[in-house]
C-alpha cells in the first residue's frame, strides 16, 4: 500500500516479520498486533500502542512510556537523524537563568527519543475512517463490528477521516453541521480541520481500489483504506523527524 | 407452533392470542409500509446465513442494515448510468500500454535497445527495500518502452519518481541523438524576436541606463547540467512531456527555496526569492541538483577517456566511458567503505553551472561604448574561478551536514551474505538510493524532491534598502515661491536694476556716440 511512496520491505524482512510477530503475540498476550512501521536509520522497527521496537525484526524490546517530562527533554536534546543505536546518548546544554547561569546538561538516550517519537506520531497523525470506531454506552471506544467501509465518494472527503487520539479542543460546530453528526461515531476530530490546510494528501491508487492519505507534517505516514470494505490501517516509514517547514512548502 | 392440520383456530385461547399477535406483527407500518413480522424474519435469516460471532451484541446494527437494504431495493427501479470517473479514464489510457504496436513484430533492435531492464533493477531494489510495487513497476516499464519507440533515443534510464501534492511525476532520463540542434536554434530565434520587439517600443521612451547584472549563460545541451534530457509523466500510460533545459539562475534560486510539487507542470512557483519559471523549470532544477548530488557508481566502472596530458586544462573532464575491464568489487568492501563508490555526475558549483564561466567579461557593445567615453576601468574584484570537485570523486569526500554522515551503506542481507547486494542511501537527499552487485549497479530517486537541511528552513532575508542620497541643501526640494513672494522679490531689486540700467543705458549711449 505504501509501496508507491517508494519504500517497501524486502522479502526477507517480510518473512521474518511474519514469524516473529506470531511468536510475539503469543508471548505477550496481545489481542491484536499490528505492524506499525519503521523509523529509519536502517532497521528500527516499532510497534503499535504498546510501543515495542526491534532492530532486526526478530528480537523485540519494550519502549518506555512517554510522559510529559520525557517529551520535553527529548524536544530539547535530540536533534538530527536517529542513529540506530538505542543506547546512543544525546546531550544538550541549557543555561539556567537563575543566579550564576549554571549550565545543566539534558541527556536522553535514543530509546527514549524513539518512545517519544512514536507517541507523538500516534497522537498527531493516527487516522481511522469515520464509523470504524464506536463509543459504546460506557463511553469506551471500540471497533465497530458492522463497519462496512466508506463508499468511493465519501472516501475522497477528508472530513470522513478522524484522528485516532484524544480529541483536542473541537471547534464549536453550528447547527447545520451538528445535524449530520452521529455522536456515537463522531467523537474524534476530523482531518479536515487540521492546520495548515493541505497537510494531508488524498490519492486513489490501483484504479480506485485503494485510497491512501499521506501526511506532510510527518513525512512518511501513510494511511490506506479500501473503499467499500472495512480494511484500513496506517503505516509510518520515514525519518522520525517532524516537518516544521510545511508552511513554506505549500 | 400450530399443528399443520389444525384449521380451526379457536380451540385454544393461547393459540388465539398467538395468532392475534402474529396479525399485529403483520400489520404494515404507516410510514414505511413494512411490517415487523417480515423484518424479524429477514433479520433472523441474515443471522442464520452469516452467523456473526456475538450476534446479540450487534443485533441492533444488523437490524439497521436490513432496513437500509430494503430501502435501497425499492429505489433500484431506475437504471443507473455507469459513472465515468477519473479511474475509468486512467484505465483507458493505461490500456494502451498493453497493446502491442503495429510495427513491433520482430524488430531488429532486439539486440541493443536503449530500454533499461527495469524488471531486473526492481528485483535488486526490492532487496534494498526501495521500490514501487510490482504492478506499478511493470506499467512504468511499458511506458518507458513507449517513450523509446516514439522518440529516437540513444539511452534511456528510469530516473525515479517525485511525489507531489496532487499528482506524482515519473521521470525518465534520456540522451537524445539529433534533435538537440534544432531545438537550440528555435530558442535563439525566439529570443531575437523578443529583443527586436522591445527595441521598437523603447524608441519612443527614454531608455533607462540601468543594465541588469549579466545573467550567467545556460550550459549547452549535452554538457554540464544539461547533459541529459528528462521526460516526465504523471501516471504510466499518460503522454510523456519533455522538461526544458535548466539555467544556472534557476538552480541558484532553487537552492534557496523549499517548495513541494503540486503535480501540474504549469503551476506557478510563488516564493521569495522569486523563481524564474514555473513548476516544470523547478522540477528540472531539482532533478539536476539531485542527479549531481546522488548519482553514484562503483569505483572503476567508469574511467576517463583522455590520457594524462589533458589534466592541466582548466575545463573539468566530463567524458567517461565504461571500463570494459571492470570486474566488480566484492560486496563486503562496498558496504564497508564509502571510497568504493564515486560520483559520475558533475558537481554543480555556486554559480549554478558545472563549468565556471567568468561573467565580468564585457560584451562587444559595452566595449564600444566605453572606448568612446572614458577610459576602461578594470574590475576591482575579479571573482575567482570556482572549481568543484572533479568527476569520479569517491563518496568518502562528501561534506558532512549537521553531524549526519552524507551517506549510509547497507548490505541487503545479513543472513545470506553470499548473494547479498550492497546499497547506499543518501542522507542529504532522502529518497536517493543506489545498489551495486558485481558488475550491476543502478541509481534511483523516489521522494519528495527536497534536500535534508538538518535545521528548520529560514527563507532568505530581503536585501537591505538602498542608501538614499544624504540630504544636502543642494538637492533638498524647496517650495516654489508663490506669486506674491515673487513679485515682492522682483520689486525690491527691480528698483536697483532700473537704476543700473539707467546707468548702463547712459554708458551705452555714450559709447554709441563714440
Amino acid at each position: 500500500m505504501d509501496s508507491d511512496a517508494g519504500v517497501t520491505l524486502s522479502a526477507e524482512h517480510r518473512a521474518a516479520l511474519q514469524s516473529s510477530l506470531i511468536i510475539l503475540k503469543r508471548n505477550m498476550n496481545f489481542r491484536r498486533v499490528l505492524f506499525w512501521g519503521k523509523i529509519w536509520v536502517g532497521e528500527d522497527q516499532i510497534r503499535d500502542r504498546k510501543s515495542i521496537y526491534s532492530i532486526n525484526c526478530i528480537d523485540w524490546h519494550l519502549l518506555p512510556p512517554a510522559t510529559k517530562a520525557l517529551i520535553d527533554e527529548v524536544a530539547m536534546a535530540a536533534k538530527g537523524r536517529f542513529m540506530g543505536d538505542p543506547s546512543h546518548k544525546y546531550e544538550h546544554e541549557t543555561q539556567e537563568q537563575e543566579e550564576g547561569g549554571q549550565t545543566t546538561k539534558v541527556k536522553v538516550n535514543e530509546e527514549q527519543r524513539l518512545a517519544v517519537t512514536v507517541f507523538t506520531i500516534d497522537n498527531e497523525v493516527a487516522v481511522v475512517p469515520r464509523g470504524a470506531y464506536i463509543k459504546n454506552l460506557q463511553g469506551i471506544a471500540q471497533p465497530n463490528r458492522s463497519f462496512e467501509g466508506l463508499n468511493p465518494s465519501e472516501a475522497a472527503e477528508l472530513s470522513n477521516y478522524l484522528h485516532f487520539s484524544e480529541s483536542r479542543k473541537p471547534r464549536k460546530k453550528n447547527i447545520m453541521e451538528m445535524a449530520n453528526l452521529n455522536p456515537s461515531i463522531d467523537f474524534l476530530d476530523p482531518l479536515s480541520e487540521d492546520i495548515p490546510k493541505g497537510s494531508w494528501i488524498v490519492h486513489f491508487e490501483h484504479g480506485n481500489r485503494v485510497c491512501t492519505i499521506k501526511s506532510l507534517v510527518w513525512q512518511g505516514l501513510t494511511f490506506f483504506n479500501l473503499p467499500m470494505t472495512p480494511w484500513h490501517g496506517y503505516l509510518y516509514m520515514g525519518d522520525g523527524l517532524k516537518n516544521v517547514d510545511l508552511s513554506f512548502m505549500l | 407452533m400450530e399443528a399443520p392440520g389444525d384449521s380451526s383456530s379457536d380451540t385454544d385461547p393461547r393459540q388465539q392470542a398467538a395468532l392475534n399477535f402474529k396479525a399485529f406483527l403483520l400489520k404494515s407500518s404507516t410510514k414505511t409500509n413494512q411490517n415487523l413480522y417480515d423484518h424479524l424474519a429477514r433479520v433472523l435469516t441474515k443471522v442464520m446465513d452469516e452467523r456473526p460471532p456475538n450476534a446479540v451484541d450487534v443485533f441492533e446494527d444488523i437490524s439497521l442494515q436490513v432496513k437500509a437494504n430494503q430501502l435501497q431495493d425499492n429505489q433500484s427501479t431506475l437504471r443507473s448510468i455507469p459513472e465515468n470517473n477519473a479511474a475509468f479514464a486512467l484505465a483507458q489510457e493505461q490500456k494502451a500500454l498493453f497493446i502491442r504496436g503495429a510495427g513491433d513484430e520482430q524488430e531488429e533492435g532486439m539486440a541493443e535497445t536503449p530500454l533499461p531492464n527495469l524488471v531486473e533493477q526492481s528485483f535488486f531494489f526490492d532487496q534494498a527495500e526501495v521500490g514501487l510495487g510490482r504492478e506499478e513497476t511493470q506499467r512504468i516499464f511499458l511506458a518507458l518502452k513507449q517513450l523509446v519507440d516514439t522518440q529516437h533515443l540513444q539511452r534511456c534510464r528510469f530516473w525515479g519518481k517525485i511525489l507531489g501534492r496532487e499528482a506524482n511525476y515519473i521521470v525518465a532520463e534520456v540522451e537524445c541523438r539529433d534533435e538537440e540542434e534544432e531545438q537550440a536554434e528555435e530558442t535563439q530565434k525566439d529570443e531575437e524576436e523578443e529583443e527586436a520587439r522591445d527595441e521598437d517600443e523603447n524608441d519612443l521612451l527614454p531608455k533607462s541606463t540601468y543594465k541588469p547584472p549579466p545573467s550567467v549563460p545556460m550550459e549547452a545541451r549535452s554538457s554540464g547540467t544539461n547533459k541529459f534530457s528528462y521526460f516526465v509523466c504523471r501516471e504510466p500510460g499518460l503522454p510523456w512531456v519533455r522538461l526544458p533545459d535548466v539555467t544556472p539562475a534557476q538552480i541558484v534560486v532553487a537552492r534557496q527555496i523549499r517548495k513541494l510539487f503540486t503535480g501540474h507542470l504549469d503551476a506557478p512557483i510563488i516564493t521569495y526569492p522569486p523563481f524564474p519559471g514555473n513548476e516544470a523549470n523547478y522540477l528540472r532544477a531539482q532533478i539536476a541538483r539531485i542527479s549531481a548530488g546522488t548519482q553514484v557508481s562503483p569505483l572503476g566502472f567508469y574511467v576517463f577517456e583522455e590520457e594524462e596530458e589533458e589534466e592541466a586544462e582548466e575545463g573539468a573532464r566530463d567524458n567517461f566511458i565504461e571500463n570494459p575491464e571492470f570486474e566488480g568489487i566484492p560486496v563486503p568492501d562496498m558496504v564497508e567503505s564509502l571510497s568504493t563508490w564515486v560520483h559520475h555526475v558533475q558537481h554543480i558549483n555556486k554559480q549554478g553551472r558545472c563549468v565556471w564561466v567568468r561573467i565580468s567579461e564585457k560584451t562587444e557593445e559595452e566595449l564600444d561604448d566605453e572606448a568612446e567615453g572614458e577610459e576602461r576601468e578594470e574590475e576591482p574584484d575579479e571573482p575567482e574561478p570556482e572549481v568543484g570537485p572533479p568527476l569520479l570523486t569517491p563518496l568518502s569526500e562528501d561534506a558532512v551536514v549537521n553531524n549526519t554522515p552524507p551517506w549510509s551503506t547497507r548490505i541487503s542481507s545479513n543472513l545470506i551474505p553470499e548473494y547479498a547486494i550492497a546499497y547506499v542511501r543518501s542522507n542529504l537527499w532522502p529518497g536517493a538510493y543506489a545498489y551495486a552487485s558485481g558488475k550491476n549497479f543502478e541509481n534511483i530517486y523516489i521522494g519528495w524532491g527536497l534536500k535534508y537541511l538538518g535545521e528548520p528552513y529560514t527563507p532568505p532575508m530581503p536585501p537591505t534598502p538602498q542608501q538614499e542620497y544624504p540630504s544636502e541643501p543642494e538637492i533638498t526640494e524647496v517650495l516654489d515661491p508663490s506669486v506674491e513672494e515673487e513679485q515682492a522679490l522682483k520689486a525690491a531689486p527691480e528698483d536697483q536694476q532700473l537704476s543700473e540700467e539707467e546707468n548702463e543705458g547712459q554708458e551705452e549711449e555714450e559709447e554709441e556716440d563714440d
